[in-house]
């Protein structure tokens, strides 16, 4: 089969119609796997939607992993426009959320909104400094990236053990946890808002930082399309010799790159310990920031796209809870097998139909034009 | 005795809009090296990728020996002995020769009978024709040259009767040229026929009998050799007559710009690849640096523009010195006092090619006013300043916003070119301006930079061409070994005495 000229394939096609190609076979190859299983994939497809749409605490829970999965998915994008794979995500989340503790814990004293973006700028930092190390190693002796982020989640993870166990533990409680923050620091709920209003819901963990990920997006997108900055990441992304050709460093880009990566992620822990658990539990990434691979993969490590991707696995794990709960044959780790299709259709095996795909509409429209 | 052995009949082919090849006819005889020549883009190796069942065509007919055939793929191609060695090749690097030639054509799960028979063959194959291959020999130690003779080779042990060359010898040096010249004589001797793709008239006129001519995917006109001229082939090529050799004004050389004293570099891989080097160059004069690839010119630009680190010896720019192997100024300073560098490797180096048009247009001077306002870059201002010298340089299409990899060669040395000049540089360093560039281009190209010359700046010139090093320098110097081994003035100079010192022979 010839290639098809790249320059004549419609920005729909490439952009909307193969990744949505890609979907419509994941699910159906997921439709399989619980058939298998003995349920009907009909009534499964009509919970998930019940349950990550059909009432307002549902909705909510939707919104809320989509909050999750846009800080992780930006995170990796950012990274990616510089060529670099990080994976640490979950680690820089965990690590984050620590930031976003001890500052809001030692500045409880200073009015609500500054201990808030103290406690952002706490986030950032310290995730920005957990990705540093990798990066610094990669800039200077050329320590892949993928190798040290992996390595530094499962550092973040004993560190945290450590800390929660032995150094920061609530001692009045059992569990790995620390102390709860001062209720007035928490963040607004969604719940509190609806209060607001006069509608009474019951609880869900939506809450401001939904905001936050909309403002993060467009800080990325203006970052990386807008900037010197994000001009500099792209070009020692594509062409590491021809920036240095321009006199543009690929150390310095490589650094800033995985700072800012690293940040992104941080946020997650806003959304976690000041919006949802008000404290540090242990594991709280819970693996959001794997996910938030697949979701910068899927959503072309654009903003615009990484916000449905978001959205669809925000929908996923909402109403994947929902279905476990009804069908007894379908466990957890059976939506982690979904989600393990999604990714791996959407991912590693993007490109699959594409030349299909887009050589298809491409002679169609060459008919249409001609006639 | 003529007799065709491949025969094409109306032969079309689009890409989308693109019509590639329009109603081609084309008949090679058999035992001849029939040569294809225009323009990059004009449709060349479109064609030839159909003959070798890479592309289909969409109608048209080819027949091999006078009976039709039906190729799906280069499998079919290669059974109507028919065979293809491309630009880049496709060759296993840490495989031997051997074992890259019998790649899927094994025969055997375990190796005994059939690889002794296929070594014999080899080596029969390599005295024919004079190959001079050692088929132990693994691939990423063989030179450039080397590996295509293995693609050669490859192709002959498959059964190739006809062997199509696309644009062998860019990415060779002279002697490799001389060399793969004197093999393909001995194959057409042999009865073998080749089509040789080439867009240089020199090769036409050297080493083909017959030579067909392709314009903007049409076949134009087919001669004999014997029967033509490069003036009137280039004239074919272009649709117009294009000027061959350059008219230039007289050299009025100024102060010394620019000059580099005993200036030794090491590459990569710590070997010393410029060795002692003096330079001076002055104000409105253009040096050319002569000499066959890999003699150390890359590693002396790129010290040049402050992209390689300086071993020993100084740099002066405007008479203050900027670079010593203590203290150095990044490509990103020495821009800002008004060096430029056109660098010899433009999709490795001077572009990133999945960049728009507009961002390659301002690279390296992204940083700079009206581009970027404290650090947030102004569109609008980038998209008016490169529509302008989009059309100032003729970069087609003139569209800031298509990706940079779907221009053609030319237009993209072009863009580079316009990005560089656009500054009004003092001082232009120049590597290889015309390499893949069509001939309108080249024109284009070097009135450009003889503009540049009479505006008062200097230039120096490196490129492996001799004609553009001859037709364009007003003075040259000849690198050999890492060494300036001559330097002479452009009147009374022949290619010939550059090429001994080049050879490194005086």
């Amino acid at each position: 089969m010839a290639p098809v000229d790249k320059s004549k394939v419609p920005w729909w096609v490439s952009n909307l119609i193969v990744p949505l190609v890609n979907l419509t076979l994941a699910l159906l190859v997921s439709g399989l796997f619980i058939f298998i299983a003995g349920e009907n994939p009909y009534e499964a497809v009509r919970l998930i939607i019940y349950g990550s749409f059909g009432y307002i605490e549902g909705f909510a829970y939707t919104l809320y992993y989509t909050t999750n999965f846009i800080f992780t998915g930006l995170a990796f994008a950012v990274a990616f426009h510089c060529r670099l794979f990080n994976i640490g995500g979950e680690g820089q989340a965990y690590i984050g959320g620590l930031g976003v503790f001890l500052v809001a814990i030692n500045f409880s004293f200073l009015p609500i909104p500054i201990v808030w973006i103290l406690s952002i700028a706490g986030a950032v930092v310290f995730g920005a400094a957990w990705a540093f190390i990798p990066a610094y190693l990669q800039a200077t002796r050329g320590s892949h990236v993928v190798i040290t982020t992996i390595m530094f989640n499962f550092i973040a993870a004993s560190l945290m053990v450590f800390l929660l166990v032995d150094v920061i533990r609530d001692t009045t409680q059992m569990g790995p946890h620390t102390v709860a923050l001062p209720k007035e620091q928490w963040f607004p709920s969604f719940k509190d808002f609806a209060g607001l209003f006069g509608i009474k819901i019951r609880y869900s963990p939506l809450n401001i930082s939904f905001l936050l990920a909309i403002l993060a997006s467009v800080f990325v997108w203006f970052l990386v399309w807008k900037t010197r900055w994000g001009y500099e990441m792209r070009a020692v992304g594509h062409n590491t010799q021809a920036a240095i050709y321009a006199g543009i460093s690929p150390y310095k880009n490589i650094i800033i790159a995985m700072c800012i990566s690293g940040g992104l992620a941080g946020l997650l822990g806003v959304n976690e310990i000041l919006g949802v658990h008000h404290k540090i539990v242990a594991g709280f990434p819970a693996g959001y920031g794997f996910t938030g691979i697949a979701v910068a993969l899927m959503g072309r490590n654009h903003p615009i796209g990484i916000f449905p991707a978001a959205f669809l696995f925000g929908i996923l794990y909402q109403g994947g809870s929902e279905v476990t709960f009804d069908m007894p044959n379908i466990t957890r780790y059976m939506f982690v097998a979904v989600q393990g299709v999604i990714i791996l259709f959407s991912g590693a095996l993007e490109n699959l139909f594409r030349p299909q795909i887009e050589s298809f509409f491409v002679n169609r429209l060459n008919i249409k034009a001609s006639a | 005795m003529v007799s065709p052995i491949l025969e094409l009949t109306n032969i079309n082919k689009s890409f989308g809009h693109v019509h590639a090849n329009k109603n081609i006819n084309l008949t090679i005889n058999k035992g001849t090296i029939h040569g294809i020549i225009g323009e990059n883009g004009a449709g060349k190796s479109t064609l030839m990728s159909i003959v070798f069942g890479l592309y289909q065509a969409n109608s048209g007919t080819i027949k091999v020996n006078g009976k039709e055939i039906n190729l799906r793929s280069p499998k079919d191609s290669i059974i109507n002995g028919i065979g293809m060695v491309h630009q880049h090749f496709m060759l296993v690097e840490n495989f031997t020769v051997l074992e890259n030639i019998i790649l899927g054509f094994e025969g055997e799960l375990v190796f005994g009978k059939n690889l002794e028979k296929a070594k014999k063959d080899l080596k029969d194959l390599c005295d024919t024709y004079k190959l001079n291959i050692d088929l132990n020999s693994t691939i990423s130690d063989l030179s450039v040259g080397f590996r295509q003779r293995v693609e050669i080779l490859k192709s002959l042990y498959r059964g190739a009767e006809i062997l199509i060359l696309d644009e062998p010898t860019g990415v060779l040096t002279p002697q490799e040229v001389d060399e793969l010249f004197k093999i393909l004589r001995s194959l057409k001797e042999e009865g073998k026929t080749i089509v040789l793709i080439t867009h240089k008239l020199i090769e036409i006129m050297d080493l083909t009998s017959e030579v067909s001519v392709m314009r903007q995917g049409e076949m134009v006109g087919h001669t004999k050799t014997e029967n033509t001229n490069k003036e009137q082939l280039a004239e074919m090529m272009v649709g117009r007559s294009v000027l061959l050799r350059l008219d230039k004004s007289e050299v009025k050389a100024g102060e010394v710009l620019f000059s580099v004293k005993n200036l030794t570099v090491k590459d990569d891989l710590d070997v010393t690849r410029v060795k002692n080097v003096d330079l001076e160059i002055r104000s409105g004069e253009i040096l050319g640096l002569a000499g066959v690839t890999g003699n150390g010119q890359t590693e002396l630009l790129e010290a040049l523009s402050g992209i390689r680190k300086v071993e020993s010896g100084e740099i002066y720019l405007e008479g203050k010195k900027v670079s010593d192997n203590q203290n150095f100024l990044d490509p990103r300073e020495l821009k800002d006092k008004g060096l430029a560098h056109v660098p010899e490797d433009r999709q490795r180096m001077g572009l990133v090619t999945d960049f728009k048009a507009y961002e390659n247009l301002i690279f390296g001077y992204h940083d700079q006013q009206p581009f970027s306002k404290s650090s947030v870059l102004n569109h609008r201002d980038i998209i008016s300043h490169s529509k302008k010298i989009m059309e100032e340089y003729d970069v087609r299409p003139q569209s800031p916003n298509l990706i940079t990899s779907n221009f053609s060669g030319g237009n993209q040395q072009k863009i580079i070119l316009s990005r560089e000049l656009n500054e009004n540089p003092k001082v232009l360093l120049v590597g290889q301006p015309t390499r893949g560039v069509d001939i309108g281009a080249i024109e284009f190209i070097h009135q450009r930079l003889i503009d540049m010359r009479d505006r008062g700046a200097a230039i120096l010139l490196v490129s492996v061409e001799l004609d553009e090093v001859l037709s364009l320098s007003d003075r040259i110097v000849v690198m050999f070994d890492g060494k300036i081994v001559g330097e002479k003035d452009n009147k009374n100079v022949t290619d010939r005495e550059l090429g001994l010192l080049m050879a490194g022979v005086v």
